[in-house]
């Protein structure tokens, strides 16, 4: 009675195989490594890449044990961390500013390995080391931002169709619109609607029309804002060299940033948590001279402007309220010199609307200043102020003078990892050190391997044989449990091996269940064979309802847990999925295979 | 090798009165600790920024504390972490004050004496998400009891989903009386302790039950009571060494687990001793009052399957 048919054991033979093949690409750590990847949208890899990466290392006579190419980045293994610092160097000098160069380690798994999907386990920032932010997008300062930008548009709107206006201004959360009269405001408002379709234009009063944005364009902006930051997030981490980085949204207004592995965090920190944001505006040339600076110092600033000092040359300035343009216009800046002074220049590149906007701008103003402003956390500070000396059309400009090269590249980089549409704040922040994370993986593994000893020894004394074939079938879940954590690249922090410790622990209930059963079966004066059988069957209806209850309250845990404790969660769900497997079947497999033969079986070690 | 033979059936109801004695003053006292002394709840919740740094050698942590108040940060808080030569710093939220800027000023203070101090760690929570995950965690817990009541509700009968419930909040409740009274910290992970502790000590109680029910259709004649003893003391030997089984991993991660860990592996602690305790003298005497009869399951005798340990 006590014997599976021989595909049962099949079956079971062949899981643990699976098991112990997805699982062992953990025990081969990792190997560093260089990985090159592409710093713009335009530059591809290619096998020519490879190739040259491949002769620059034999030229600079640097090492390495084996170079990959996949479809974003190339990757070079080597043998220690000296020489990968070494080959970073070199190939970061060769490759110029196109591309990335990242430390990074590899799996040291073989290849054959990685061919059939067996990898080991990503590992967490807390077991590896590594920056964590979460970043609250603040979308009211954005949408400000973006009607302020649209008080141009209204203007140019009304010029357009000659209908006279009085004034226009942001209150709140909408534009307020004055015309002279009852006419010029119905007029007007009639324009506006069919010049702006997104906005909803309801008059105020006789002379006084107000225009806000329709729920759907408000929606939309939202979305766009935050796809527009994660991607400039996304060109700046970039420009850190970080090997893989994780950005993504969180929510309607949220963003996580995860570097792992990276060593210098303040300079990550700095570069993530840079609010800055560009905006192009004019210089008020009707308040330039020097009393109505001298007014400004004081406090008397003229409506509509902005009181802005130069850090660096002490100059003030007031400046235009008004927006023409933000960093997100610019699609490409890099350091150069200009052609007639050769003084180190920024060469700036707008998109289809910048290159409008500014021909426009430009044509209008010529003889006045424009004055390029960092805004963080609502101080703005002058990056440069240019006298715009001709009409530019055709989305190309040069900003020179006063500037060193480095001030210029940097100006550049500023431009180019983009501004942010609506202004950033980390609201959450974790940092681990290197070596606090290898700290962490070989506190959790003791813990786990000392727990399973611990059991092992008193199972195996206290249901002998029966204890032993229990402590297998542990052994397996834990095999099993890694294996599918492997499989669904699960990343492993200390909370998910804590989980797996207490798996290791609960698990065993369903084995006690049972052996507990026997032995009271046995008891009752059953034979060995009836005790077993009737002990494995009836303990499994117990089993299902205590798992069940565990399951729940992973489930719940993995709904409403955030980061830590839903990596928990998700590892002791699979845990008591794996452990129904192999409590149940593999120790049963195990007590067939040993009695399940004897027919005349009169003792059984419990 | 057998710890628990027993002939007969311990007369575990006739102390039902005493155990809920026992259990309610505790319970009292918890949530007497509880309102009085509160919880110390982690950065995580409250919001704030903590470092964790390592020295070469032991550092004093009054002295750093002076050092930080006199650079301006008054409301800090350092201790040693598990070695002399660690430290933990917190730093309450301030307004206007970024965390970003906030760890790398206050870097250079606490370097001033050790130059080569190492920054191990870095947390900052904003109030906005200190306050989610409280309530986060508040529903989580109440899910866990609702779908928890809603399985035995229809596994088994009402009454039993109810005492289920009431003996694992009772050990909810101890668990966090412990964390307030001794002042440990409440952080994340003790907080999924907790709820795997719901899931895992209501096992107790369904195995529990389980036997109270065939023993229902076994027994004609007994008592309820009666009937109740007989499950409890059937299952004791199995309740024992599975717990035992569990502690043991438990321990290993008290020991091991270092500090992250350490007050995730008291709180299963406390939770796993109770939920023993709970599950056979706080649940079955409820059963009991709750007037749980034959009635109430030999009609449904028909096809559910036959759970018995």
């Amino acid at each position: 009675m006590n014997r599976y048919s021989r595909w049962k054991y099949i079956l079971i033979l062949a899981v643990f195989v699976l098991g112990l093949l997805y699982s062992l690409p953990n025990l081969f750590g990792q190997v560093p490594a260089v990985q090159v990847s592409p710093a713009k949208a335009v530059v591809q890899i290619t096998p020519a890449l490879e190739t040259g990466i491949e002769n620059k290392l034999k030229e600079k006579q640097i090492p390495f044990n084996g170079i990959s190419m996949d479809a974003n980045s190339v990757k070079v293994r080597l043998a220690d961390t000296t020489v990968q610092l070494q080959a970073r160097d070199a190939l970061a000098e060769a490759l110029g500013e196109n591309y990335t160069v990242a430390l990074n380690l590899l799996p040291a798994t073989p290849a054959w390995m990685g061919s059939i999907g067996a990898q080991p386990m990503s590992l967490g920032l807390d077991l590896r080391g590594g920056v964590h932010f979460l970043m609250q997008v603040d979308m009211d300062q954005a949408l400000d931002k973006q009607l302020d930008r649209r008080v141009g548009d209204v203007r140019a709107s009304l010029r357009d169709a000659k209908i006279p206006l009085a004034g226009v201004a942001r209150e709140g959360k909408a534009l307020v619109v004055r015309f002279k009269d009852g006419d010029t405001r119905a007029q007007g408002a009639d324009q506006l609607r069919k010049d702006m379709r997104d906005m909803v234009a309801t008059p105020l009063d006789e002379t006084r029309l107000s225009l806000a944005p329709s729920p759907v364009a408000l929606k939309n902006f939202q979305d766009q804002a935050l796809q527009q930051n994660v991607l400039t997030l996304r060109n700046r981490v970039n420009e850190l060299g970080v090997s893989e980085p994780l950005i993504q949204q969180q929510g309607s207004d949220r963003v996580v940033v995860e570097l792992a592995g990276v060593q210098d965090t303040g300079k990550a920190k700095e570069i993530v948590g840079r609010t800055a944001s560009l905006e192009l505006r004019l210089v008020d040339e009707d308040h330039a001279d020097v009393t109505s600076l001298t007014n400004a110092a004081k406090g008397l600033i003229p409506p509509g402007d902005d009181y802005v000092v130069d850090n660096r040359t002490g100059q003030p300035y007031l400046i235009k309220k008004q927006v023409f343009l933000t960093g997100e216009n610019i699609s490409n800046a890099s350091q150069g010199f200009d052609s007639r002074s050769n003084e180190p220049s920024v060469n700036i590149s707008f998109d289809t609307r910048g290159a409008k906007v500014f021909a426009a701008l430009t044509r209008d103003n010529v003889g006045k200043r424009i004055a390029l402003l960092l805004i963080e956390k609502g101080k703005a500070e002058v990056a440069s102020v240019a006298v715009i000396r001709t009409a530019i059309e055709g989305g190309q400009t040069v900003i020179s003078g006063r500037m060193d090269v480095k001030e210029a590249s940097d100006t550049a980089l500023l431009l180019r990892a983009g501004s942010l549409a609506a202004p950033m704040e980390i609201i959450e922040e974790r940092t681990i050190g290197p070596s606090l994370g290898a700290e962490n993986i070989s506190k959790g593994v003791n813990s786990v391997l000392w727990g399973f000893v611990a059991i092992a020894i008193f199972m195996a004394i206290y249901y002998r044989v029966i204890g032993v074939f229990s402590v297998i079938a542990l052994g397996v879940n834990v095999l099993l449990l890694v294996a599918i954590l492997s499989l669904l690249q699960a990343t492993l922090t200390l909370p998910g091996i804590a989980a797996i410790a207490l798996t290791v622990g609960m698990a065993i209930d369903a084995n006690v269940l049972i052996n507990e059963r026997v032995r009271e079966e046995l008891r009752m004066g059953h034979t060995p064979h009836a005790a077993i059988h009737a002990g494995y069957d009836r303990a499994f209806a117990t089993i299902l309802d205590s798992n069940v209850t565990n399951f729940i309250a992973g489930i719940a845990l993995i709904a409403f847990g955030s980061g830590p404790v839903k990596g928990f969660a998700v590892v002791l769900c699979l845990g008591i999925l794996t452990s129904m497997f192999s409590a149940i079947l593999v120790s049963r497999a195990l007590v067939n295979l040993t009695y399940g033969r004897q027919r005349k079986l009169t003792k059984i070690a419990i | 090798m057998e710890f628990f033979r027993l002939k007969k059936d311990i007369p575990f109801m006739s102390y039902a009165r005493t155990t809920t004695v026992i259990s309610a003053v505790t319970f009292a006292l918890a949530v007497f600790f509880l309102i009085t002394r509160g919880l110390n709840l982690s950065v995580e919740f409250t919001g704030g920024t903590v470092m964790e740094l390592h020295y070469a050698g032991a550092v004093d942590p009054s002295k750093v504390q002076s050092e930080l108040a006199k650079a301006g940060y008054t409301d800090s808080s350092v201790q040693n972490f598990g070695t002399s030569a660690d430290l933990m710093v917190r730093l309450p939220l301030k307004e206007g004050v970024s965390s970003a800027q906030l760890s790398e000023a206050v870097l250079p203070i606490l370097r001033t004496d050790a130059p080569e101090a190492e920054m191990r760690r870095v947390e900052f929570i904003g109030p906005q998400v200190g306050h989610e995950l409280v309530s986060d965690g508040a529903l989580a817990l109440a899910l866990v009891c609702v779908g928890i009541m809603v399985y035995l509700a229809f596994r088994f009968e009402w009454r039993f989903a109810v005492a289920a419930i009431i003996a694992n909040m009772h050990d909810v409740v101890i668990i966090l009386g412990f964390f307030a009274f001794f002042r440990w910290e409440f952080s994340l992970t003790v907080l999924a302790a907790v709820l795997s502790v719901l899931g895992y000590s209501v096992n107790e109680s369904v195995v529990v039950f389980d036997r109270i029910r065939e023993n229902f259709r076994k027994f004609k004649k007994a008592g309820v009571a009666e009937i109740i003893n007989n499950a409890i003391t059937a299952t004791m030997s199995r309740t024992i060494i599975t717990h035992g089984c569990t502690q043991l991993v438990v321990t290993s991660m008290l020991f091991f687990g270092g500090e992250t860990l350490h007050n995730f592996a008291l709180a299963l602690t406390i939770g796993i001793l109770f939920g023993i305790y709970s599950s056979v003298l706080v649940s079955s005497p409820i059963v009991l009052w709750l007037g749980a009869t034959r009635a109430h399951f030999v009609k449904t005798d028909a096809p559910s399957p036959q759970p018995e340990v």
